[in-house]
């Protein structure tokens, strides 16, 4: 059974004004527990409407959302819990922390859920280990942290309430490569570690292609393409025809095929595009 | 949720009350309203009805929009109504008990009282509704020119409005973000008792007022770093002409103030 599952949903903005708008439109995805999904689409392709949904934020127009095969807005009681369940990471979550204390902003989301305090103590711990924030920083304010600090105390915010589903959208906008980079590794290894179902929305091809196993593309509340990155990546005209782009290394491996270089078409991250092209030199082309 | 209130709302359009200068329009209503209080007669008010019902129609807003604004308010006209209804004298009774009585002269006086609060907030509605708040303060600095020869500081008042009216809608989006950030940690703002929403509130405050510090000092900075020094020399791009339909609609308006006066000096 799938662990998400979204049947039919549409969602109307503002329905009956003259600024009705439609976000999503009969949007059918099953997600299976433990996926990593990358969701990609241009400005108001409806990406973070759609996220919003998976955890009640946002009701459906018509359509619902399963989760564990439940309809997630069956009770207000479930639809409660289900914030526990599916932890949502919005976007420049840093702007939304509040406490005085970085310790006291992470433990938040467990002493919502109403937890005892030695197991909220855990978590806090265990949530600000995964996305390095050092124990030496928890009695600090967050707001005398750095900006890239800052995004991770949010991040650990909605880890500590251990969701099987970690929903993140736009987990490294504005931030420098190389904070994007541990970022994306911390995501990584939460997942490595606990077995969550991962959901990521980017911008960024280059960090899609890295860590999805599987990419679903949205255009104007459509989903227009649900696959693996290679299969996503290998229609790069159909991409740029919906605002999207390719990563740089499917763009230069493309490229390299038109001048009669034979690199295999899988490429879509820097590293398998340089193990083609060595082993070119060696004589074998494969990925 | 938040994003349904109307709060001096702008309805985009091109009728001839949309193309008036705000000038007109503010000391329009400023005459509306001044007339509004002198009148008491079904006749004067049946007159200043004709003009507002004329004025709504020619603005081609919708009437849905104009009763919108009044629902909220509905508390403090049925309260003004209320008081009015136990508290006139005179006329005949038309029944009491305990200590309130109800006359011909309280009812007649608390539907007028109702229909002036009514008259006055759609009016209002309709000046927000059919002038952009940029081209509303810049009319009110205007008008309030003479004021700065005693040293009243009418640019900053100005400048001050349009970044605060500017500011709602952006404020207003990052308190719906910032609302449902923390209801995906499980914040609950619904329930419980008036303590516990009360402090559930915090929440949403403290990034709010957080963000709305950090917008003030990023737009101070691109103020000074676009050469901003007050009021002093600065021109305007968009330069507020009176015209033709303007001086008629001044014009108008001294005379329906003038009548209501007549008609009020003689009882009517």
């Amino acid at each position: 059974m799938p662990i998400i599952k979204t049947e039919a949903l549409t969602h109307i903005y503002s329905m009956g004004s003259p600024f009705e708008s439609v976000a999503l439109e009969n949007v059918n995805i099953e997600i299976s527990q433990g996926e990593f999904v990358g969701l990609i689409g241009h400005t108001g392709s409806g990406k973070s409407t759609f996220v919003q949904h998976l955890n009640g934020l946002l009701l459906p127009t018509s359509g619902r959302v399963l989760l564990d095969g439940t309809d997630i807005n069956s009770s207000k009681k479930f639809r409660h819990d289900a914030r526990f369940k599916v932890g949502l990471v919005f976007q420049y979550p840093e702007y939304q922390l509040f406490e005085d204390t970085v310790y006291r902003d992470i433990s938040f989301g467990p002493r919502n859920m109403k937890l005892p305090k030695p197991e909220i103590d855990e978590r806090v711990h265990e949530a600000a280990g995964f996305v390095g924030v050092p124990e030496t920083l928890f009695d600090k304010s967050p707001l005398e942290l750095s900006g890239g600090q800052k995004r991770r105390v949010a991040i650990a915010g909605v880890i500590a309430m251990r969701p099987d589903i970690l929903v993140l959208d736009e987990p490294t906008a504005g931030l420098d490569p190389e904070g994007c980079e541990s970022i994306l590794k911390n995501i990584s290894d939460y997942r490595r570690t606990t077995g969550a179902t991962v959901i990521l929305v980017s911008h960024s091809m280059e960090d899609i292609a890295k860590i999805a196993d599987r990419l679903i593309v949205f255009d104007g509340g459509r989903t227009v393409m649900d696959a693996c990155p290679e299969k996503v990546f290998s229609q790069a005209d159909k991409l740029r025809s919906i605002g999207l782009d390719v990563p740089v290394a499917t763009d230069i491996a493309a490229r390299l095929r038109e001048l009669g270089v034979s690199v295999p078409e899988c490429c879509y991250t820097v590293e398998q595009l340089r193990n083609a092209v060595l082993s070119l030199k060696k004589g074998a082309a494969e990925c | 949720m938040l994003k349904d209130i109307t709060l001096g709302q702008y309805f985009p359009g091109n009728s001839f009350i949309h193309r008036l200068d705000p000038r007109t329009k503010l000391l329009f209503i400023i005459v509306y309203i001044t007339a509004l209080f002198v009148s008491k007669s079904y006749v004067t008010y049946g007159i200043l009805l004709l003009v507002l019902a004329v004025s709504i129609a020619v603005s081609k807003i919708r009437l849905s929009a104009i009763f919108k604004g009044l629902k909220p308010l509905m508390f403090i006209m049925i309260f003004t109504a209320i008081l009015n209804l136990f508290y006139t004298k005179g006329g005949t009774e038309l029944f009491s008990f305990w200590v309130f009585t109800v006359t011909t002269k309280g009812v007649e006086f608390a539907f007028f009282m109702v229909l002036r609060i009514m008259m006055l907030i759609s009016g209002t509605f309709l000046l927000t509704y059919t002038t952009t708040p940029m081209a509303l303060t810049d009319g009110m600095e205007l008008l309030l020119t003479p004021f700065k020869k005693l040293h009243v500081p009418v640019h900053e008042f100005s400048m001050m409005m349009s970044i605060a009216l500017r500011f709602i809608p952006t404020l207003i989006e990052e308190a719906d973000k910032i609302t449902n950030a923390q209801k995906a940690r499980g914040a609950d703002f619904e329930t419980g008792k008036l303590t516990d929403r009360a402090k559930a509130l915090l929440p949403l405050l403290v990034p709010l007022f957080v963000s709305a510090f950090r917008r003030a000092d990023e737009l101070a900075i691109a103020m000074e770093s676009r050469c901003y020094h007050g009021g002093e020399g600065r021109t305007r791009m968009k330069k507020l002409k009176m015209a033709a339909p303007d001086i008629l609609t001044l014009v108008f308006s001294a005379l329906m103030l003038a009548v209501i006066i007549i008609l009020a000096r003689f009882g009517i």
